[in-house]
């Protein structure tokens, strides 16, 4: 059962279906973010230190614009700010491949990877969504997401074919990091009820198409897919890893000690 | 890089009337040994000075208090790194090697601006940096955009443009604090007060200890005495600080009818060579996470290499 529909214990309205479908977008890219950036300064290159400074950048950008309509849908007179700053780990909506530590640099690599690749097909298909505002955001974001997905596969391959202990490394940063990706395609009763309105797109039916990209880049890259039997998920409902409170404790600090200061 | 032997007479004399009439040198340009090192000494110590301040920032950028502050912030740290980027490009145009550079760096023999070692303590020190330091730098760095060494002086066009846009910001940044509660006015004033002095230091020695001057103005590397721009500075910031209800951590700051300037009072030189000698609050702290961010990106630099040269061999097998 979600969160929404155990909240008011009657059938899920569309715009409380459309407030919770924004915030997994938003806090997707919010979290994802926060993570990315967290690179700066400690990048391989300072040319690596730019390239990973921009896909934040582009993250928070898109994370505001999800933000910002959540708010407005919601009807709360709530801002991009109040939605990001003041939730706790219960109500983000982000799933957990996102909030996973960086790790070294090939893990990083490979959670820009899979995600971008998934996020460009979902904006793809959202750039054709009834919802106007959803639409014009989605074709924004989904040219960042094919680069992001460009960028981050040729670096899948550059280290799986690179050298041995480039190649080991890689391999463990998938290892680690693809159980997250199931979450990712299951479909619950808002993703079903966004696809069915026309306005989301259901996350079960990119798989096919995503699982087949993914793989060519993994065999271009000498790498092995993983088998694995653990699927953790959860956090579309928020239930997260224990990883989110430590990323909200950051994100969340001065506006939680100061409340209502303005910045 | 060039040799040390006795350089031609009238080379020389040629050059110091070229330079002399504002006319550009460009890396093809025979140029002494000694203008060459000197520019190469400045543009790589103000490449390694972007680098490094990267980190006292980047420190905020999780924790910025605002998403509209966080992307601000970021971008700011992005533009930062182009600027490292463009000046290493520019010395290398005199011969010098990047991976020389990023030795020199983090050997410790190279030097970078003393300024990023000092710690950013609270959201306030974003501010203050964007304003007093970013301020700082746009104030030595005009000047050089008429440097006669034609590849420094473009990048440093296109630089100045991207540092008033983040002195802006910064200042920006502290006017907020100052309309907000208490809590933030004593965060900005508490910024203003521990970057202050710092500050004004970052145009150097005094006109009396500063040695090689002369011939740097005479080179139209420099236009202006460190005194000079310092001055320019002060004045320039008092009255911002004034206009934010700030207050120096300086007695002896007031007008100078006579002189058209403010006056400050004695700098403490000891405290800045302390700092200079590597002794400040965060030298070590800095040069660790510098050489740490090398070390470990060592595997990622050697896997990128023996990719491209996979990549190579492969075509040139298809090739045969
Ligand atoms: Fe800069
Ligand atoms: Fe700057």
């Amino acid at each position: 059962m979600t969160a929404a529909v155990a909240r008011n214990d009657q059938a899920l309205s569309q715009q409380d279906a459309l407030y919770d479908y924004c915030l997994r977008l938003g806090d997707n890219a919010l979290i994802l973010g926060q993570r990315v950036a967290e690179w700066t300064s400690n990048a391989p290159t300072v040319e690596l230190d730019i390239a990973l400074g921009n896909q934040a950048l582009d993250l928070f950008g898109q994370a505001r614009m999800l933000l910002d309509y959540a708010g407005r849908v919601e009807g709360k007179g709530r801002s991009e700010d109040d939605i990001a700053f003041l939730r706790d780990v219960l109500d983000f909506r982000n799933v957990l491949l996102v909030e996973q530590p960086n790790g070294d640099f090939g893990q990083t690599v490979v959670r820009q990877f899979l995600y971008a690749t998934f996020a460009s097909a979902l904006y793809e298909g959202l750039s054709q969504s009834k919802d106007e505002e959803l639409s014009g955001i989605a074709q924004k974001a989904v040219k960042e997401m094919a680069y992001h997905a460009r960028h981050n596969g040729e670096w899948v391959v550059r280290l799986g074919d690179g050298t041995e202990e480039s190649h080991a490394r890689v391999q463990a940063g998938l290892d680690a990091l693809w159980p997250y990706v199931h979450e990712v395609f299951e479909a619950d009763e808002i993703d079903l009820a966004m696809a069915e309105a026309g306005i989301g797109v259901d996350p079960a039916s990119l798989k096919d198409a995503w699982l087949a990209e993914v793989t060519a880049v993994i065999e271009r890259a000498t790498l092995t897919l993983p088998e694995t039997d653990w699927h953790p998920d959860g956090g579309k409902r928020g239930h997260h890893s224990e990883h989110l409170g430590f990323i909200l404790a950051d994100l969340q600090f001065l506006q939680r000690t100061y409340p209502g200061a303005q910045w | 890089m060039t040799q040390t032997v006795a350089e031609p007479e009238h080379l020389r004399s040629a050059f110091d009337a070229y330079v002399a009439d504002e006319k550009k040198i460009e890396p093809k340009d025979w140029m002494p040994d000694t203008y060459r090192r000197t520019l190469i000494r400045q543009i790589s110590q103000h490449a390694h000075s972007e680098i490094i301040g990267m980190q006292p920032e980047g420190n905020w950028i999780t924790r910025a208090p605002s998403l509209r502050r966080k992307v601000g912030l970021m971008a700011k740290v992005q533009d930062e790194a182009g600027h490292g980027l463009y000046l290493y490009s520019a010395a290398e145009t005199l011969g010098v090697s990047r991976d020389q550079m990023d030795a020199d760096l983090m050997s410790g023999k190279a030097k970078y601006s003393s300024i990023f070692n000092y710690p950013t303590l609270t959201w306030a020190d974003i501010g203050a940096i964007g304003w007093l330091v970013d301020g700082a730098a746009i104030t030595n760095q005009i000047p050089i955009c008429r440097c006669s060494y034609g590849p420094y002086a473009r990048a440093m066009i296109r630089i100045c443009k991207e540092e008033s846009f983040h002195q802006r910001q910064g200042y920006e940044i502290m006017m907020k604090l100052c309309q907000g509660t208490e809590e933030q006015k004593r965060m900005a004033q508490d910024a203003l007060n521990r970057w202050w002095w710092p500050s004004v230091m970052m145009f150097g020695p005094s006109d009396a200890d500063s040695p090689h001057s002369a011939q740097n103005m005479a080179w139209r590397i420099k236009r202006f005495s460190n005194d000079e721009l310092r001055q320019r500075f002060i004045d320039m910031t008092v009255k911002q600080a004034d206009y934010l209800g700030l207050t120096f951590p300086d007695p002896d700051l007031k007008w100078n009818e006579e002189r058209g300037h403010y006056d400050i009072g004695e700098i403490d030189w000891d405290e800045f060579w302390t700092v200079v000698k590597g002794n400040g609050p965060c030298n070590r702290q800095r040069m660790a996470h510098r050489t740490r961010a090398h070390d470990e990106g060592t595997w990622v630099r050697e896997a990128a290499t023996a990719f491209a040269d996979k990549q190579r061999a492969r075509q040139q097998q298809a090739a045969a």
